[in-house]
């Protein structure tokens, strides 16, 4: 991938849940003003990558640095500061349920700038524009419908003009015609505004479409890289399992057990929890 | 007991069991500073009076919405000790004292700690309910994200709102107890008014039995809004975590205006 200039860099990560390993060696270099995806099966720590990126879950080994900075070695005021830079799209959008639309993209810039209401207003109102929703301003959040209520959050994260922009799950429960509104905003955000985006995501094709360079993670390992013709062309069949979705194959569709005919004859039925008494 | 599990599993089972306690004491004393933490962090974030309007609007949540069921609540338990006192003292023929314990049941016990126990099933199941589904929707996390701290924004208004509600809530329940009781005295049992009153006066003291109600209710309202506010932080955010979170919020800080106002009234009244 040459000589980009890498925004954040992930080297040697390693992080525990409990007793669960989630990352065992994770290295990732994401390069500035290009759409990166990071994918992989369900419980691969996706998120908990992207939560590691803005601070909010601290590594247990390795580090995460952003523009240069170690972001989990920072003081509480200088993460918050350095936040600002950062606009994240949760997976259940997370707007405020108090606020309206409008006050919900407007709310970064309150507590962050020192703007006037009418610069803050005009912005808003621009920001709603980007994403189709100026109309709308007035709902409130449990008036929108899911694919909605994404958009409007996907507004008040680039309220701030932030450098990166980060999305978690950003087409998941999305109906075709929203998916494809999510795509086509997400690529065209990233053009106009020249930030870098960073995708966390399982929907193949969507993903394949837009990013640049994608990372595919499982069992808390790398298992690819590489630009969407290059992950297409793989070799590896854990990838090629991944990208088609083939039901079995080296990630096998079985939960580990014993096997079916012995277990049946035992009469066992694999729940050691006493039930029904 | 400890016979049974050497018994059953041998030394291993033992030492499962030992170190099961020691885990449990261990992650509650962690609890325990958690908690601590976000109560002090909470506290010192007062100061910044652009959160001003956002304790108004608790107030309104946390006191405000409360206020119907705790009057209510006085009424009938001031009318239930005037109907009570009044057939106990008839038979010495003091019924003119009605109105003394009435007064001060209300005043020293009744009034902080029912509305206590009322205030943990009204507001801080709510509380509990609220920051636990701000947890499960994300909305705490992007809060951080946007670089505000969810402990000053969302944290310390809940609290201060708490902490400044409850007495109120207590001193309307006692005076509204109180007119309950005169209701039933005066009223309807027949119990002359200028004794009920002038008795009422004569014994109940402000530094001794007001003040000391309106302690107990200060206690009663931190104990209460920190519970709520630390169980919906520590919630897990799933419907069944947060219903569990709402369960403790209002049996601990019911068993703890309990225990606490056993503690108080010893410190209090316990040198007669």
């Amino acid at each position: 991938m040459g000589d980009r200039e890498n925004v954040i860099k992930i080297s040697h990560l390693r992080f525990k849940r409990g007793d669960r390993v989630i990352f065992k060696d994770i290295n990732i270099s994401i390069p500035k003003g290009k759409i990166s995806a990071i994918m992989g099966p369900s419980g691969s720590g996706k998120t908990t990558l992207l939560k590691m990126i803005g601070g909010q879950l601290s590594p247990d080994a390795g580090s995460v640095s952003v523009e240069g900075t170690v972001v989990h070695d920072l003081s509480r005021k200088a993460l918050f500061s350095l936040r600002k830079k950062m606009g994240m799209l949760f997976q259940s959008g997370a707007l405020f349920s108090d606020m309206s639309v409008f006050q919900n993209v407007a709310f970064p810039l309150q507590v962050n700038t020192s703007l006037n209401a009418e610069m803050i207003r005009d912005i808003v109102l621009l920001k709603l524009q980007a994403v189709g929703l100026r109309g709308a301003s007035h709902l409130m959040p449990s008036e929108l419908s899911g694919g909605m209520a994404r958009r409007v959050a996907l507004a008040r994260a680039i309220a701030l003009d932030p450098e990166i922009v980060m999305y978690d799950e950003p087409f998941a429960g999305q109906d075709p015609i929203g998916m494809g509104v999510l795509v086509t905003l997400i690529k065209k955000l990233n053009q106009a505004l020249g930030h870098t985006s960073v995708i966390v995501s399982h929907d193949i094709q969507e993903t394949l479409s837009i990013a640049d360079y994608i990372f595919i993670i499982a069992d808390g390992e790398m298992l690819a890289s590489g630009t969407a013709e290059q992950i297409k062309n793989s070799s590896s069949e854990k990838v090629q399992q991944f990208i088609h979705g083939h039901p079995d194959g080296p990630v096998p569709f079985h939960y580990p057990a014993i096997d079916l005919m012995q277990q049946i004859m035992v009469g066992d039925t694999g729940d050691h929890r006493e039930w029904g008494h | 007991m400890i016979q049974v599990i050497i018994g059953s599993g041998g030394i291993n089972t033992m030492l499962d069991f030992l170190a099961l306690i020691g885990r449990q004491f261990l992650s509650k004393i962690a609890g325990f500073g958690r908690a601590s933490f976000i109560l002090f962090y909470a506290l010192f974030a007062w100061p910044q009076p652009k959160n001003f309007p956002l304790v108004i609007t608790q107030l309104y949540n946390v006191g405000v919405k409360s206020l119907l069921i705790i009057a209510v609540s006085g009424l009938f338990i001031g009318m239930v000790l005037g109907l009570q006192g009044y057939t106990i003292l008839v038979d010495f023929g003091s019924e003119q004292s009605v109105g003394q314990m009435v007064a001060l049941s209300l005043v020293r016990e009744l009034a902080p700690v029912v509305t206590g126990l009322l205030f943990a099933g009204r507001a801080g199941s709510a509380l509990t309910a609220e920051i636990g589904l701000m947890k499960a929707t994300e909305q705490l996390a992007s809060l951080e994200m946007i670089g505000v701290d969810p402990l000053r924004r969302i944290v310390a208004p809940r609290l201060w709102a708490g902490f400044i509600s409850m007495p109120i809530l207590s001193m309307i329940f006692a005076i509204v107890g109180v007119y309950g009781g005169a209701l039933v005295s005066i009223e309807w049992l027949g119990v002359y008014s200028g004794a009920f009153w002038s008795v009422m006066q004569d014994s109940v003291d402000f530094y001794d039995d007001v003040l000391n109600g309106i302690i107990k209710a200060v206690v009663f309202g931190i104990v209460v809004t920190w519970v709520a506010i630390y169980q919906g932080l520590e919630s897990i955010p799933t419907s069944e975590g947060i219903s569990q979170s709402t369960t403790r919020t209002v049996v601990y800080s019911s068993l703890m205006i309990l225990g606490l106002d056993f503690v108080l009234t010893v410190l209090m009244f316990g040198d007669i």
